[in-house]
């Protein structure tokens, strides 16, 4: 294990007092060459609760952000601005993360980037479109987001929508390829959450569309025994098992698998909590290998994603989807500010909307919103193979080919 | 096809297996069960702190396993003497001191005291969860229908030994009775001259070192993190409930019962409907038998 | 206080709330107290039953999920207008906390028994919300945002934080009118009576199971009008939000905090927690400290202070002319 006790520490030094508005504000100042007026960002994420560690984890993304846009020379089109992070704990509770919007607005942000949780992020984006802040949602699967025509929601990364389809999509490919060595196909999701009930729905559809025979397990989250999942897995003897649960569960049906000696010809997952884990591979290389996921990824030629994951790695930070994804959300509203020249909260609306922003460390291409959502924005497949995490789709980012069938 | 298969959907074989995960299961649940059945029956309180010290003490298990390199199973023995210690300072000096003898205020004071434990846990220790290796974590032996582990034999076994250990102690022991003096018949107990607050606080602490027995045997098995004693309480709960309160043979047999009603529960109603075979047993059991099957003895 | 006087302060506080958006211009001050009194009225639906009745429930979500869920449901399902959605979604909480209360209260469950099957229902609608389709299970129902602010009325649905203030203040009277009604009607007197010594009461002919019943389908009622108005505001549901033992503390720590058994007690509590927890805030953030949790060890820490040294509540300080501590029944 590498991991520290301390994941991180937001620079202390660089502390500028706390506001009135009792939010948590802590600023980057740099070097202190700056005169120009800083621009306030808050950054709202359950960082306590159950959902405490996705929080947290994006939390660290978005401050590295700033603090790198900061010691850049803040943003260029506004005097060198220095960014200034406000910060919001949502509880994992949708209303108090509406009540640290409401904070955010006195405090004056001049946008907000959060909060992870598909319900809170409904939360919040509607509280911010009260008052007209621009609102990017870091990661927030629920198209629903989207889909209510509030002009101040955008989305950087895929929704579920894009993120199944186009997984079932590189599976049929794939299978193609390895001369359609699969016919059955047993999904095993989570049911107590927006996430695995709604990925595997959708999943169950575009297979079953494909003609593959297909059956769901649920189970929910927390989950404590596997066992008898995995005696089903062995008894329906599925050539392909499909794992939509979030990180613990994930792992403890892996290695349960791998403790009952299940061994189905692949594990393919779609949004999988551990189905592309730096800390899964690095606890449990054997359990892990060979498995693939469909997931939010970052350019793998991108020098930007190789710097934020040696600096995530040094501070103990899992560099998980969170953290490039909060990333690159802030990254994206700085690109908007820059682009308007304006901290005001609906020029920087109309230049998201405008966007056209290349310079990230996404597969997606250059930005482009229509109702709010990145059409550039996907996922990529990736596989455990060795030591690494290789991309093995689409072939533009690929950095090795798909191992499938699995070796016995 | 068998004649199970025919029956109910499910071949026998996988039934079985099903049995006998969840009997494992259940050792499980009854490890975590029996020190809150103490707690319950002499003190009479809801201890909603006792998933958070499970928390605490797995954490105990974690950090001497990186920093010193111990086996779990090894770290029981100080994991158990540190967990005494704790929960013997906690009720002495923190529970007793501030609930005036009130169940409610009892209640809020172990609430406000797992608020505390777990946001101080996510603040040194983080949310990241953590595992610890083994190098037996796949050693077992082949049942045919399915594998069992070293790891759940352990805790079985261990489940066993401790409410063995446990029954006699409140048995044979002076202390063991006085504790079951104080729970039966507290104003009693203190005019024969028994320190009452004491006792309080040796169960309180007595329990709490069961939790970190099942801290040791969890260990292996299941991510640590700041919010791992949620995954056991409401079951833990259950179990006490069926098992009678104070009872440590009800926790265990309690803990079997569960552990397989879910497992069995999951496989035929799916795993997540299952769950609710949890709480209609606790329901049931509230309803027709409050003193649980071992009730009213601590024994 | 003479009653007159009673009623003249009563009034003049009511003038005060009504007033007070007037005075608070801060969005995030409104929404505190939007949440403070939503607390309130969750406080106050479980005052009822606990406070008044000594039937501490561990549980209360139930009623607060179920209220919710049906306000949800008929909306986004059946197409029901908000407003008509409310009665069925307050009598289904009654009917729900009728259901668990015949059974509790038939089969005699009292103190730590009744807090755990209270409990025990939670969990398992939670279960239950969860793996059913009406609920759409564990991916929550979302409500259409309404934008059009002519709809805002019909629609119940309010683009700043005054309208949905209104809402809960509404609701907090009555809560208030319910709880000033149970200490001065011969209902409450014999549920006061039922509290401290069942046996007793029963003795003086009173019909202990019936005054229950009464008590946990008021409580229920009110419990679940918390969970119409949590709809209306944040426009979601989802069954951990709904039954998880996140609303059945919070329902219970405001008024033990502000003192069990009396009318302003869930308010005040609930008050001083939102109050505390924003002083908890706003101190982490001005020491500069930015590590998750630690303002929650602070709360924490006052929780068990307060408690310590409150131990009949806010109201019991207020007060002075001490009580004497009531001891629940023991199991």
């Amino acid at each position: 294990m590498t991991e520290k006790r301390k994941t991180y520490q937001i620079t202390r030094r660089g502390f500028v007092a706390g506001s009135a508005a009792a939010a948590g504000i802590v600023g980057f100042p740099g070097v202190l060459r700056a005169q120009a007026a800083p621009v306030k960002i808050g950054l709202v994420h359950p960082v306590t609760g159950f959902l405490q560690f996705n929080g947290t984890q994006c939390r660290f993304g978005a401050v590295e952000a700033i603090k790198e846009i900061n010691a850049s020379g803040g943003i260029k089109s506004l005097g060198g601005a220095q960014l200034e992070a406000v910060l919001g704990d949502a509880q994992s509770k949708p209303e108090i993360g509406a009540s640290e919007v409401e904070k955010f607005n006195e405090a004056g942000v001049s946008c907000i980037v959060g909060a992870y949780a598909s319900g809170i992020s409904m939360s919040t984006t509607q509280v911010a479109a009260k008052y007209g802040i621009p609102h990017v949602v870091d990661v927030g699967v629920t198209d629903k987001i989207v889909e209510r025509g509030l002009d101040n929601v955008f989305r950087f990364g895929p929704g579920y929508g894009v993120i199944t389809k186009v997984g079932v999509e590189r599976f049929i490919a794939m299978n193609d390829a390895a001369g359609k060595p699969v016919k059955s196909i047993m999904i095993v999701h989570e049911d107590s959450t927006p996430f695995g009930g709604g990925t595997a729905a959708l999943l169950e559809e575009g297979l079953t569309a494909a003609g593959f025979s297909v059956t769901k397990v649920g189970h929910p989250t927390p989950h404590r025994d596997f066992s008898n999942i995995v005696l089903q897995i062995k008894s329906a003897n599925p050539d392909v098992v499909i794992p939509s649960s979030y990180p613990n569960e994930y792992e403890l049906l892996v290695r349960t698998m791998q403790q009952q000696r299940v061994q189905p010809k692949g594990i393919y997952s779609v949004l999988g909590g551990s189905g592309s884990s730096y800390k899964f591979l690095a606890e449990y290389p054997e359990a892990c290998q060979y498995i693939m996921d469909c997931n939010h990824w970052y350019n793998p030629k991108s020098a930007g994603a190789m710097a934020l994951r040696k600096i995530s790695e040094a501070a103990g930070v899992h560099f998980t989807y969170e953290v490039f994804l909060a990333y690159s959300a802030v990254k994206l509203v700085a690109d908007a500010m820059e682009q308007a020249a304006s901290a005001d909260r609906k020029k920087i609306i109309d230049a998201l909307a405008a966007s056209n922003w290349s310079d990230h460390i996404m597969p997606y291409g250059p930005t482009k919103f229509v109702n709010g959502q990145n059409q550039g924005a996907q996922p990529l497949n990736l596989q455990y193979q060795g030591q690494e995490i290789e991309v093995i789709a689409p072939a533009d980012y690929a950095t090795s080919k798909a191992v499938f069938p699995r070796p016995a | 096809m068998d004649a199970c298969a025919n029956l109910t959907g499910h071949g026998c074989g996988i039934i079985l297996a099903s049995i006998i995960n969840g009997t494992m299961t259940g050792a499980v649940y009854a490890l975590v069960a029996l020190g809150l059945t103490l707690i319950y029956g002499v003190l009479h309180i809801i201890n909603f702190a006792h998933g958070t010290l499970l928390m605490l003490a797995m954490y105990g298990v974690f950090f001497l396993n990186q920093i010193v390199g111990v086996d779990p199973y090894m770290a029981m023995p100080v994991i158990l003497v540190a967990a005494f210690l704790f929960g013997y300072g906690l009720q002495r000096y923190v529970i007793g001191k501030t609930s005036h003898g009130r169940d409610e205020i009892t209640l809020l004071v172990t609430l406000g005291v797992s608020i505390v434990i777990e946001n101080l846990a996510l603040f040194f220790f983080t949310a990241n969860e953590r595992n610890i290796r083994v190098p037996y974590e796949l050693a077992g032996i082949d049942l045919g229908v399915t594998y069992l582990l070293v790891t759940q034999m352990a805790a079985f076994g261990a489940a066993l030994l401790i409410t063995a250990t446990l029954w006699m102690f409140m048995s044979a022991s002076d202390t063991g009775r006085a504790i079951r003096a104080v729970a039966k018949e507290r104003q009693g107990a203190r005019l024969v001259g028994i320190n009452v607050e004491h006792i309080f606080a040796l169960s309180f602490g007595i329990g709490t070192a069961c939790v970190g027995a099942a801290a040791a045997l969890l260990a292996p098995r299941f991510a640590i993190s700041p919010r791992i004693g949620y995954t056991f309480v409401l079951i833990a709960f259950t179990v006490v409930v069926l098992g009678g309160m104070g009872s440590f043979v009800g926790a265990l047999v309690g803990g079997f019962i569960i552990g397989i009603a879910e497992s069995v529960g999951g496989l035929f109603l799916g795993e997540s409907l299952g769950q609710i075979t949890i709480s209609l047993i606790f329901i049931l059991i509230l309803l027709l038998r409050p003193s649980g099957l071992f009730g009213e003895k601590l024994r | 206080m003479r009653a007159g006087q009673r009623t003249a302060v009563a009034l003049g506080a009511l003038a005060a709330m009504l007033a007070m958006p007037l005075v608070v211009t801060s969005g995030f001050w409104m929404d505190f107290l939007i949440l403070t009194l939503f607390v309130g009225v969750l406080g106050q639906g479980w005052n009822i039953l606990g406070g008044y009745g000594g039937q501490l429930s561990f549980g209360h979500a139930v009623f607060f999920g179920t209220g919710a869920y049906v306000q949800a449901i008929l909306q986004t399902q059946y197409g029901w207008n908000p407003w008509l959605a409310i009665t069925p979604a307050v009598l289904a909480g009654v009917l729900v906390g009728a259901f668990i209360g015949y059974l509790s209260f038939r089969y005699g469950l009292r103190g730590s028994y009744f807090a755990l099957i209270t409990l025990a229902f939670a969990e398992a609608f939670r279960v239950l919300a969860t793996s059913i389709e009406i609920t759409e299970g564990g991916q929550g129902i979302y409500l259409r945002l309404n934008r059009d602010p002519d709809q805002a009325i019909t629609m119940l649905q309010f683009a700043s934080g005054v309208g949905y203030y209104y809402m809960i203040l509404a609701l907090t009277v009555v809560a208030l009118l319910v709880a000033w009604w149970i200490e001065h009607s011969r209902f409450g007197a014999q549920l006061m009576a039922v509290r401290e010594n069942e046996d007793a009461a029963e003795a003086l002919g009173i019909d202990a199971f019936a005054v229950k019943m009464r008590a946990i389908c008021i409580s229920a009622a009110l419990t679940a009008s918390a969970g119409v108005f949590y709809v209306q505001k944040f426009l979601l549901m989802d069954p951990f939000i709904a039954f998880g033992p996140g609303k059945s503390v919070e329902a219970l720590v405001a008024p033990i905090i502000g003192g069990m058994g009396t009318i302003f007690g869930p308010l005040l509590g609930s008050i001083v927690l939102h109050g505390v927890g924003e002083l908890t805030k706003a101190l982490t953030a001005a020491a500069g400290i930015d590590h998750p949790g630690l303002d929650l060890v602070i709360y924490g820490i006052l929780l068990v202070l307060m408690l310590a040294f409150l131990p009949s509540g806010l109201m019991g300080l207020l007060r002075r002319r001490a009580r004497p501590a009531r001891s629940a029944e023991h199991a």
